[in-house]
């Protein structure tokens, strides 16, 4: 490292992009500002906060008070829906202005298509989907660790000489910062508007979609089947006994790949990540790319005909047989447990 | 209508964990033995995507790898699936480059290609997972940029895209020529006929060097990589699985039950 250079160099300080819902911070712009305090105070500089919509203004207090040093307001009602082009170009003439040397972006919807863009204008380095970050103590680079081969293993990742040092971080993994109302800062409005010409990609329309039941991520049991159930009617026997238990149902890529089940309930490297407290997984090997879905979930209970099945290696507790025979007689014991 | 697809080449993700080994002193994970590497399945779903446009409005399919001439086995998968044409992109200076040097490659080959309306590239690659290349590209070659695309449509040189959002999907128009990132909800990837596989193993898949597509070494730089990893690790598990057994089903629920007590 050329160690001369990173004292004189202009990118200064910690900064993060805020996130607003429903007029709000969101939940992960706290969590970014509670990992942000944390590496400015060990930095020793200062911890910034950029906010942007028409009434970004009227937060700023509260970010504040979340342990932002200083709040960069972009009001434009633009901004109210996030558009791509517009938020690239925008935030990417603000950052070469303000020269942050750390930039954190919430591993969300917005930052995940944000991120990549703005770091290719910036020229910077970024890691995507950070778990951890810490200040190395002698070259004080930000060193992120981020999840590779679906989670299986991990990488720390460096960014020596491009500027900003930029992260996304993944939601809920950080502490949200504490509120102090007494706190201090200062509110910069940036006057700079957006220019409606870079905008080339235009959002026509936004759907939610109603998912039935209970939400496979906020899920506190989650059944799940692989290959082994062998068709879409059997799932039926896994939603009686998520049902009973509140939860929902969860498959393997090769379940969902067979049609047994919409892709979207797909748990895994290229579906969806869970931690429930109790992940049933039913007639599934476990291969890497499913169990990186399902590693944080408090409880996994593994029930297969295979006793060498890899599932066993990271469940608490196994079952090895028929799952056929198994449920009915657990979906029973539940049913009894209830009506006692 | 000319769709161009980035593809990669990568370990089999369908494994079961105890056969992923890293080598940390090197940064790198060891293949498994006896295991062939495959298509990453973005990748896979973003040739599908091109294939279905090809279905609808005819035209060609161009892809383009960067890596080992190993990976004229993910090309020649592509063109089985019904792309026209595919190069490789090898080079010494071409191995273990940052997300800016691969986009930088992909791109040089993209200028060389030439006259196309659409390029589509994986959400992010199975094994590295940086999800960014796709971006950093559609920067470096000024285009419109759409991510995690579940289904695209193209009508009078303009796209209408549905995005994936984790609460549902917003639908997204742009001119082309464009760059799509593809996203896995876009559904299964044709099974090749067999027909098709003989012609995709006859085929001429080009190698292209750094030379051959103008690529400046200098760029390449190991030196100026933008980020760089300094250490990789498998995190440990300490899961120990405690059997649950019983003369008859029920008793092996009853016992199951019991043990969970606690927790529901």
């Amino acid at each position: 490292m050329r160690g001369g250079e990173t004292t004189m160099s202009p990118y200064k300080g910690v900064m993060v992009l805020g996130e607003m819902a429903e007029g709000r911070l969101a939940p992960i712009t706290m969590e970014l500002l509670g990992c942000g305090r944390r590496l400015a105070d060990e930095l020793g500089e200062e911890l910034s906060v950029l906010l942007m919509g028409g009434k970004a203004g009227a937060l700023a207090q509260e970010a504040i008070a979340y342990g932002a040093d200083k709040v960069y307001v972009g009001e434009d009602s633009l901004f109210d829906e996030y558009n791509s082009d517009a938020y690239t170009q925008w935030i990417a003439s603000f950052c070469q202005k303000t020269l942050p040397s750390i930039l954190l972006i919430g591993h969300t919807d917005i930052g995940c298509d944000l991120a990549p863009r703005l770091n290719g204008r910036l020229k910077g380095g970024l890691s995507m989907d950070a778990v951890d970050l810490t200040i190395d103590p002698s070259t004080k680079l930000l060193i992120s660790t981020r999840p590779i081969f679906g989670g299986n293993a991990y990488a720390k990742v460096v960014s020596k000489s491009a500027r900003p040092q930029m992260v996304t971080i993944r939601t809920k993994i950080f502490s949200p910062a504490e509120r102090n109302d007494s706190r201090q800062g200062e509110v910069i409005l940036v006057e700079e508007k957006v220019d409606p010409s870079v905008v080339k990609v235009k959002v026509v329309d936004r759907i939610k979609e109603e998912v039935e039941g209970v939400k496979l991520e906020d899920a506190e049991v989650v059944v799940s089947g692989g290959h082994g159930i062998g068709s879409a009617k059997n799932f039926e026997m896994l939603w009686e006994l998520a049902r009973l238990l509140g939860g929902t149902v969860g498959a393997t890529r090769r379940a969902c790949d067979e049609g047994w089940i919409p892709v979207t309930r797909q748990i895994g490297q290229s579906g969806k990540v869970v931690s429930p407290k109790l992940y049933i997984a039913v007639a599934l090997s476990g291969a890497m790319s499913h169990i990186v879905g399902c590693l944080g979930s408090k409880c996994i209970v593994a029930i297969n005909k295979d006793p060498e099945a890899n599932i066993f290696n990271v469940a608490h507790f196994g079952i090895v047989a028929d799952y056929k025979e198994v449920l009915p007689a657990l979906i029973q014991k539940f049913k009894e447990q209830r009506s006692g | 209508m000319h769709t161009i697809v980035c593809v990669k080449q990568v370990p089999d993700p369908e494994i079961p964990p105890a056969k992923f080994k890293i080598d940390p002193v090197a940064k790198k994970v060891i293949p498994p033995p006896g295991v062939p590497p495959v298509i990453s399945v973005y990748d896979e779903r973003a040739v599908e995507a091109a294939c279905r446009l090809k279905d609808k409005h005819k035209g060609k399919i161009t892809v383009i790898s960067v890596g080992s001439e190993k990976s004229t086995d993910v090309v020649r998968h592509a063109i089985s699936m019904g792309a026209d044409d595919g190069y490789v992109l090898q080079d010494e200076a071409f191995e273990n480059l940052d997300s800016f040097g691969t986009a930088y490659v992909l791109g040089k080959a993209i200028q060389k290609i030439g006259g196309y309306d659409l390029i589509l590239c994986g959400r992010q690659a199975a094994d590295w997972g940086a999800g960014q290349v796709g971006s950093i590209l559609g920067e470096i070659l000024g285009l419109p940029v759409i991510t995690f695309a579940c289904d695209i449509q193209a009508e009078d040189k303009k796209l209408k895209v549905k995005r994936i959002l984790k609460d549902g999907f917003e639908v997204v128009e742009a001119p082309m020529p464009a760059l799509v990132t593809v996203s896995s909800e876009i559904g299964l990837p044709r099974l090749p006929a067999g027909m098709a596989l003989m012609l995709a193993r006859r085929k001429q898949i080009p190698i292209w060097k750094a030379k051959d597509i103008g690529a400046d070494l200098s760029e390449l730089d190991r030196s100026k990589a933008h980020t760089e990893i300094t250490e990789i690790f498998i995190p440990t598990r300490e899961t120990k699985c405690e059997m649950i057994s019983g003369a008859t089903p029920a008793e092996v629920a009853t016992n199951l039950v019991s043990k969970l007590a606690k927790m529901i």
